[in-house]
């Protein structure tokens, strides 16, 4: 099988005149291009996930602000997982898994980026702007921190 | 100082040598990567955007809230707009696999229509909000709330004129292996697009209504 | 004639006579200088006929080695630019106490200091890092350039013009004078309604796309175009350190486009990122652009670390020790560097349990560092050291460096750091560090690879003069300071009242000159060297008796780099080769793969600095159009489907025979 196919590669290269590296072997090829089926699949996830947030917010359904952002947020995570894996066809073995490294860090760096620009944030409000809204403090800052002393 | 030699011709053939060399070598397509790791880079410009939302969003500095400002029935007509032009450029990608030209030109077509229509709705809102007195310059909040949604209706944009070109390149060329990675590349940023506005929707709109 | 008033605005904005700078003396003889000289190099390149080589063969050229080499003569430019701004400041705080005013006001004393540090780390250590990459990677991993070649040629264009607005700001209107991070509300519309912030923000955006996608550039080369047999735990360390700082430029340098384009609104639009009312909030930059700056001096170091590594391992004649703990320690030294922003600002008042949590991961940092260096140590004992020119800047290195990161570890303790930071102490760590890592690795690597490049080593007399200049000249001009520092003196300062302090700064400036002469010594390194090139000449190709793929090839290695890719069992895979009785083949050549040169990367990146200039001085009509234009290049260039072609067997086997004649006629 090997000899008929190293003869096609020059003729096959020559034909296309197109850079080096086009993969005619599809060994590698960014994993699959989905079906039919997982696009379907695919949307119809994304439009309950969308769905509900959007009935739960307008029609007031929960109560506690709080409780209700994260309820939003984990949605929200959910349907970004969905699109991941239906739509940008996100697996492990794409590229040699490093289309999912590349994910794992960016996606790491995001959250320091995120949680730790609130955490220095708050505190830096906190220290240093004295007599900002106090929504801002009730924004950011968890639960449990309510009850300290000095805290509304 | 180093030992480099030849051989002649006449001692040459499977020689011990051939264990260090490869006489043609196709190294892989990095395009795809190339691009997905732009689009890691992207993620983290809007990363930044949603850091700053978050810091300033409710510094309303005495002008208007989120509640008072979101129309959230537009929101919803909106992101139903981008979810289903996710879903025809998709289809798009599904005519390319079966190397139709004519249909994958007609799903891009539609999906592009979507998108203008995603934009145009935007605009519309943006102009709304500017004349009721609450344009970016109004507060913190608003600043960061248009930065963030202008910023991906910018990308929006862009996208629409790359879809656009790439309409004529597909009708021009056909759906070669060149092309076929570059809508390849489109469809990762049209998707990825779509995810950052769910953020958008939920961490901004949603979550910016709530007291 | 309300309409022609408008058409001036819209044509030239804010721009008018008064942006050139005829009052001041040092500018106008600076710029009679820089007016003379490129009339001899513009008029020089005519008389020789050189403009169409010029374009063809460097211009337009997506050669990974072109590149390289351009990267590195602009950081080489452009470090003689803000070495001059360095001199300056040293003249003026040695000469300004009491009643004498020194020579530069403070108003220009701000622009000039603000100019050195943005020319020093975006303009000089940048490039020539990327220059370094961008030359050896694709060499060391056995390809035969990068993954996009178009796009490389693009980013040092970009780069190139955004340190042209850099230098345009010198004679057209000022820069900006809040430092080289340019923290609001100083750089705000309010701090800083003149054009310098613009200036400033435009350059460096217009840079840091070009960086951005050098970064996507050599992920990808790196990850995709290694030689077979070449696995991850096979690639030289070089390697490794470059795939560990551009996964740092591309996870950083985002966030500086992001927070320069918020300034830029606030500027333009009157938003309100980080304006004092309306909801703004400044200390927001502050966190944002640390969060960019910290892995910034990261993505700094690691290449220089990478360098040593090579110049380690060539010079003891042995493979380097620990390699599995060199990758780790890079690795963990590119997460952690995104755990330790906040040591920029400890007193900016976030208070004591994030401080202490910043503190500690500052220290922690420090330990995969210090394993590297007892890697090298161990590499280098029981090994058979030569003193050549890259190993004197390595040894320099390892001890400046390291008491460099000592005194970072002291203001790691935030008790510490409310004396220390911002004084004179803080700016003699970190040019202790940049120093002695990134200026003496970017050397170090020069005088490697110098022969690699160019076919003929440098001049060694003239290489270790130049390092024992800076290598003396570094301590004399910066230890003053670290005494200065401690006794509470603040930076950024042109005027001092205390007598007391004046021998510091005058031994301070003394340093410089020796610094100076150190960078004197290179350039005449550089000439000496051509003149005596013939007795220079690397016939070989491996004049260090060096272990790396690269040594493989001729100096300098022909464009397609290896007439057959090599193939790798071993770490050192050149040393693998030699050892093993490698001869190189010759003959049965095939055409090879290339891509084409394109002027299209010149021309996007000169739009861009043109709608640049426009959006700086509110030329709205040059904006746009430079937009427009912009578009269509771009549009244009993406309907280029040629983009590539073979070059003959007959000529590969040419250029073989070439190499072989001159290794045979010096055996």
């Amino acid at each position: 099988m090997s000899a008929p196919q190293h003869q096609a590669h020059p003729s096959h290269a020559e034909k296309y005149g197109h850079q080096d590296g086009f993969d005619v072997h599809h060994h590698d090829h960014t994993a699959d291009h989905g079906t039919l089926k997982s696009y379907t699949i695919g949307f119809v996830l994304a439009v309950i996930l969308t769905a509900i947030p959007f009935w739960l917010v307008m029609a007031n359904v929960i109560e506690k602000s709080s409780t209700a952002g994260l309820v939003l947020l984990g949605l929200a995570v959910v349907q970004i997982v969905v699109h991941m894996i239906y739509f940008l066809h996100m697996n492990s073995k794409s590229e040699g898994g490093w289309t999912i490294l590349a994910l794992i860090f960016t996606i790491m760096v995001v959250v320091i980026m995120l949680a730790g620009s609130l955490w220095v944030m708050y505190h830096l409000n906190h220290n240093m702007m004295p007599g900002m809204s106090q929504d801002l403090i009730q924004e950011a800052v968890p639960g449990s921190m309510h009850n300290m002393p000095g805290m509304k | 100082m180093s030992e480099i030699s030849n051989s002649s011709a006449a001692t040459m053939g499977a020689t011990p040598s051939s264990r260090y060399y490869v006489r043609e070598h196709h190294p892989e397509n990095g395009t795809l990567l190339g691009f997905w790791m732009y689009l890691m880079s992207d993620c983290l410009i809007f990363a930044c955007l949603f850091a700053t939302y978050a810091v300033l969003g409710r510094n309303y500095a005495g002008g208007p809230t989120g509640a008072e400002l979101f129309d959230l029935p537009l929101v919803a007509i909106n992101t139903s707009l981008l979810l289903l032009s996710s879903i025809t450029y998709g289809f798009a990608m599904l005519e390319m696999q079966k190397k139709k030209v004519r249909t994958t030109l007609i799903w891009l077509a539609v999906t592009g229509l979507l998108g203008a229509g995603f934009i145009y709705l935007e605009l519309y809102e943006f102009i709304h909000l500017i004349h009721e007195g609450a344009g970016p310059q109004r507060s913190g909040f608003l600043t960061s709330f248009f930065a963030l949604v202008a910023t991906h209706g910018l990308h929006v944009s862009f996208g629409i004129v790359w879809l656009i070109t790439l309409m004529f390149q597909v009708n021009k060329h056909g759906l070669t292996p060149e092309n076929g990675r570059r809508l390849m590349c489109l469809s990762m940023f049209w998707h990825f697009l779509d995810v950052v506005w769910i953020g958008v929707f939920t961490f901004v709109y949603l979550m910016g209504v709530l007291p | 004639m309300p309409d022609h008033i408008d058409m001036t605005k819209l044509i030239f904005g804010r721009l008018s006579w008064e942006a050139i700078p005829f009052h001041e003396p040092i500018l106008l003889i600076t710029f009679i200088g820089v007016l003379i000289g490129g009339v001899a190099v513009l008029g020089g390149i005519t008389y020789f006929r050189l403009w169409g080589t010029l374009w063809r063969d460097w211009i337009t050229s997506i050669d990974h080695k072109k590149i390289g080499i351009m990267y590195v003569i602009l950081g080489i430019v452009m470090l003689l630019r803000g070495f001059a701004d360095a001199l300056m400041m040293r003249a003026q705080q040695a000469l300004s106490f009491g009643d004498s005013a020194g020579f530069l006001p403070p108003h220009h004393y701000d622009q000039v200091f603000t100019a050195h540090g943005v020319i020093m780390i975006f303009f000089v250590a940048m490039p020539l890092v990327t220059g370094l990459m961008n030359y050896v990677v694709p060499l060391q991993i056995g390809a035969r350039d990068v993954a996009f070649p178009f796009l490389n040629n693009f980013s040092f264009w970009m780069t190139t013009f955004g340190a042209g607005l850099v230098m345009a700001s010198l004679f057209v209107g000022e820069f900006a004078r809040t430092g080289w991070l340019a923290y609001p509300p100083l750089s705000g519309i309010l701090g800083s309604p003149d054009v310098g912030v613009d200036y400033y923000i435009w350059s460096l955006q217009i840079a840091g796309v070009g960086t951005l996608l050098s970064g996507i550039n050599l992920i990808a080369t790196i990850v995709k175009m290694r030689a077979p047999g070449m696995n991850m735990m096979k690639m030289p360390v070089f390697t490794w350190t470059a795939l560990c700082t551009n996964v740092l430029i591309v996870a950083a340098f985002p966030i500086l486009t992001a927070v320069l384009g918020m300034l830029s609104l606030d500027r333009m639009f009157g938003t309100n990122f980080f304006t004092n009312d309306l909801g703004g909030n400044a200390m927001m930059y502050v966190n944002l652009i640390w969060i960019w700056g910290h892995p910034e001096v990261y993505i700094l170091i690691l290449p220089a670390f990478g360098i040593f590594s090579e110049i380690v391992s060539t010079f003891s004649g042995k493979r380097l020790f620990g390699y599995t703990s060199m990758v780790y320690a890079t690795v963990v030294i590119t997460i952690l560097s995104y755990l330790v922003w906040l040591h920029h600002f400890f007193t900016m008042g976030s208070g004591a349990s994030v401080n202490s949590f910043f503190g500690i991961t500052t220290m922690i940092i420090s330990i995969p560092t210090g394993a590297k260096i007892f890697n090298w140590l161990f590499t280098m004992y029981r090994g058979r050291i030569r003193f050549e020119v890259p190993m004197l800047w390595t040894i320099g290195f390892m001890i400046t460096f390291v008491i460099g990161g000592m005194t970072g570890v002291m203001l790691a303790v935030p008790p510490a750091d409310f004396v220390l930071h911002n004084s004179l102490f803080l700016i003699a760590h970190f040019h202790n560090v940049i120093i002695g890592g990134v200026v003496f690795g970017m050397f170090a690597g020069i005088n490697f690879w110098f022969p690699k490049a160019f076919g003929y080593k440098l001049d060694d007399f003239w290489g270790r003069c130049s390092f024992w200049f800076w290598c003396i000249g570094f301590w004399v001009a910066f230890t003053p300071l670290y005494v200065l520092g401690f006794m509470g003196v603040t930076r950024r300062m042109s005027h001092f009242e205390d007598p007391s302090l004046q021998i510091w700064f005058q031994i301070a400036a003394f340093g410089a000159l020796l610094i100076a002469a150190g960078i004197g010594s290179f350039i005449i390194q550089l000439v000496v060297s051509y003149l005596r090139r013939d007795q220079l000449r690397d016939t070989t190709g491996d004049p260090w008796g060096a272990r790396t793929l690269e040594w493989s090839t001729s100096s300098p290695p022909p464009d397609y780099n290896f007439a057959f890719t090599p193939r790798v069992h071993d770490n050192d895979a050149w040393a693998d080769m030699k050892a093993n009785g490698y001869t190189r083949p010759q003959d049965g050549f095939v055409p090879i793969h290339m891509p084409k040169n394109t002027g299209a990367g010149f021309i996007i990146a000169a739009l861009s600095a043109v709608i640049g200039f426009g959006l700086i001085w509110q030329m709205w009509l040059l904006a746009g159009a430079g937009f427009v234009a912009l578009m269509a290049a771009i549009i244009t260039h993406t309907f280029n489907y040629k983009r590539d072609y073979y070059i003959p067997a007959d000529d590969v086997v040419r250029v073989e025979a070439d190499r072989t004649r001159l290794l045979d006629s010096h055996v």
